[in-house]
């Protein structure tokens, strides 16, 4: 029906009634309805990647937000922590993790005999239940509160990976062969222990607010300090970029003379932003550490380096959103007698406001999301630092950015890791969607002002 | 400046506020305006008519200076206001604009309320020292803008969602505000109705009284219609300059006769 041609001996147009269709207008018409099914199977494909995507994520990266703690009265006896009994802090601190263990094994052994639940397991494997966090934990809540010691005291501690896995369905007793961390006995324990209410899982807001834990502790890192790694560099990069940017976008759309300069410089700006992100890794690796010795891994150095890179994209959506401010304006405002300043600062620029929003936000969201810049300058790794308490400590001390830390995790063998990195990646969304919000909902305020 | 008032004192009553001498203009390698010598009238309305692109509207530019922000706009022979270059290098353009004023083809109002429309450009330039000084400014440019009656009740309201005519009523009391001595019109009259159009022509005759007015137009109706001189722009020269009665009835150049009687245009 579609695809028939006319005929030479049949005129193209048809001069006869307006209710039949000639058979150009019919072909106009399947050509368009093509068209369009063309671009609702494009739309169609994207949504079904997007609804892909989003449930990978989702269904894996869930895990991560909640962990599995055991419960278990631990006995702080004086005669392991405090064999003085003066409680002098500096006693108490010559006690090691390592002298934490034995509690930690009587606690479990007790708590398991109070249950009776029968188990050939040594205390040793019993207190392998725990994470190797334990032991730190009743260290750090002991030489907080000394008083305490004598007293037997509750406490949460994490499970480790692989109890949290099996409770979260990552392990099984097949996949635990030849795994030496954990034994079916263990297992079993662990099936009585959850029938007892000591072991469960709960949310776990340790991953959005914690620092990063070594490869033995996967339930025991989060996201918390690399977050705030990347905070501090987007504290740089506003600081830095919208100014720059917005002073140079202003320059060059409204004061420059048009010159082969300015036409050197827009064509260069262009190709900035097109530049991979890796080369202005390099750049700074070269300049602010090896020449200007910044120090190495601070947010103070990645906060540069993503303002040279977010420099071109801010400089040309403002520069874009200057030029859709109509001619008419300006002239009306010089008319009045304003100077070129004036009518920049008083007419221009607002008008052009949401677009510069829009835009620095938008350069804001991608070098938040930005990792290879960070591999080069060292803020990728494994930092565990605690969270910075002043601003000058966050920018200079050592941190990891939201990205990086998902990468690093995503690199590590343990299992536990990876969901962790897909849990990464859902927090990292989830900025990252505020900000866009945010940039639409500032847009269509400054947009609605009339 | 007084022995040039007093030469013209001799050919007119009137003084001479503008004096156009051997004004040439060149966009990059076109020439647009060819050795124009013009004299304006203070207290009088000189109407430019010519075909399209014939230079008109750039001569009206010229005056105060729009054409500067073109950067391939070059201008050559001297403008005089009140006997002063104002292609002098000592001369700032933003303090000639607030003595020459300029009405646009297209009404453009500020994105602001009509009060803030009005008060920007006394704003600016420090014409009143309180709010009180500027609600009569305000007022008074309204006023003879007429269009104080249709806006007094609504002056927060924004500028834009006025009507084509009371927007571009709006514009010509802005451009009065800052009082300034001379206003330019550029086809003021070109975007609106026939009622919106003879508002606008009676506000152009009793602006007279008070300013110079030059209005670029197209409509050779409106031009008999509010000015006292004429002057005919072809291709970029100056064909005819004279008062408008005699353009009208009598011109000397025979290609204004065939522009008025629709032969060439």
């Amino acid at each position: 029906m579609t695809d028939f041609s006319p005929t030479p001996d049949q005129p193209a147009v048809a001069q006869n009634s307006l209710l039949t269709q000639s058979k150009r207008t019919i072909k106009r018409n399947s050509a368009e309805a093509r068209f369009k099914a063309y671009g609702i199977a494009a739309i169609g494909i994207g949504l079904v990647m997007l609804l892909v995507l989003v449930t990978t994520i989702f269904g894996r990266g869930t895990g991560a937000f909640q962990q599995t703690f055991i419960t278990v009265n631990v006995e702080l006896l004086e005669s392991k922590l405090d064999k003085n009994g003066e409680r002098n802090i500096e006693d108490i601190k010559r006690v090691t993790t390592f002298g934490y263990a034995p509690l930690i094994k009587s606690a479990m052994q007790t708590a398991v005999a109070d249950l009776g639940i029968e188990t050939s397991l040594k205390s040793k494997h019993m207190a392998g239940l725990l994470s190797k966090n334990a032991v730190a934990q009743l260290r750090a809540y002991v030489l907080a509160n000394p008083e305490k010691i004598g007293e037997t005291i509750e406490f949460r501690f994490l499970a480790q990976s692989r109890v949290d896995g099996y409770l979260k369905g990552r392990v099984s007793r097949d996949s635990i062969e030849n795994d030496k961390n954990i034994s079916p006995e263990q297992l079993d324990l662990v099936d009585a222990l959850v029938a007892a209410g000591v072991i469960e899982k709960t949310f776990n807001l340790d991953f959005i607010t914690g620092a990063d834990a070594s490869d033995q502790r996967p339930e025991a890192a989060g996201m918390g300090v690399s977050m705030l790694g990347s905070f501090f560099m987007m504290l740089v990069v506003l600081a830095l970029a919208l100014p720059i940017g917005v002073a140079a976008s202003i320059y060059l759309e409204e004061f420059a003379p048009k010159n082969w300069i300015t036409d050197v410089i827009e064509v260069n700006i262009a190709n900035l932003a097109a530049v991979p992100s890796i080369v202005y890794g390099i750049l700074g690796l070269a300049v602010f550490i090896n020449y200007m010795h910044l120090p190495m891994s601070a947010p103070l150095v990645g906060g540069l380096v993503l303002t040279l890179m977010t420099l071109p994209t801010i400089i040309i959506s403002t520069r874009a959103a200057l030029k859709a401010v109509p001619p008419s304006i300006r002239d009306a405002a010089l008319g009045v007698g304003a100077s070129k300043m004036q009518s920049v600062f008083h007419h221009v620029l607002p008008l052009a406001a949401p677009g510069i929003l829009t835009g620095t936000i938008i350069g804001l969201a991608q070098a938040l999301g930005e990792t290879a810049p960070l591999l080069l300058i060292g803020m990728v790794g494994f930092i565990a630092s605690n969270a910075p308490s002043t601003i000058g400590e966050g920018l200079l001390s050592p941190n990891s950015a939201m990205p990086a830390q998902i990468y690093e995790w995503a690199k590590r063998a343990d299992p536990a890791f990876y969901e962790r990195a897909w849990g990464g990646i859902i927090v990292l969304l989830i900025f990252l969607v505020t900000m866009n919000t945010v940039a639409v909902i500032l847009r269509r305020r400054f947009e609605r002002r009339w | 400046m007084n022995t040039m008032n007093m030469l013209d004192k001799n050919l007119d009553t009137k003084t001479t506020k503008i004096a156009a001498r051997d004004v040439n203009v060149y966009y990059g390698d076109s020439h647009a305006i060819k050795d124009v010598n013009v004299e304006i009238d203070a207290n009088t309305v000189t109407a430019f008519i010519g075909p399209s692109g014939c230079g008109k509207s750039t001569f009206l530019r010229c005056i105060n200076r729009m054409n500067d922000t073109i950067d391939v706009c070059r201008v050559t022979g001297d403008i005089l206001l009140d006997g002063e270059d104002i292609y002098d290098k000592r001369v700032d353009p933003v303090q000639l604009r607030a003595r020459v004023g300029m009405v646009f083809q297209k009404p453009n109002p500020f994105p602001k309320s009509i009060y803030d429309n009005v008060a920007y450009g006394p704003r600016i330039h420090g014409l009143s020292r309180n709010k009180a000084e500027l609600d009569e400014i305000v007022e008074k440019s309204l006023r003879r803008a007429a269009i104080w009656e249709e806006v007094k009740d609504r002056l927060h309201a924004p500028g834009t969602g006025l009507s084509g005519g009371q927007q571009q009523r709006l514009c010509i009391a802005r451009a009065i505000a800052t009082e300034p001595e001379v206003l330019l019109m550029d086809e003021p009259c070109s975007a609106l109705d026939p009622i919106a159009t003879a508002q606008v022509e009676e506000l152009i005759d009793e602006l007279r009284a008070n300013y110079s007015v030059v209005i670029v137009t197209h409509s050779m109706q409106q031009a008999a219609r509010v000015s006292q001189k004429t002057a005919f722009f072809h291709l970029g020269n100056l064909v005819e300059f004279g008062p408008t009665g005699q353009i009208f009835t009598n011109p000397d150049d025979p290609r204004t006769e065939s522009y008025i009687t629709g032969r060439i245009g």
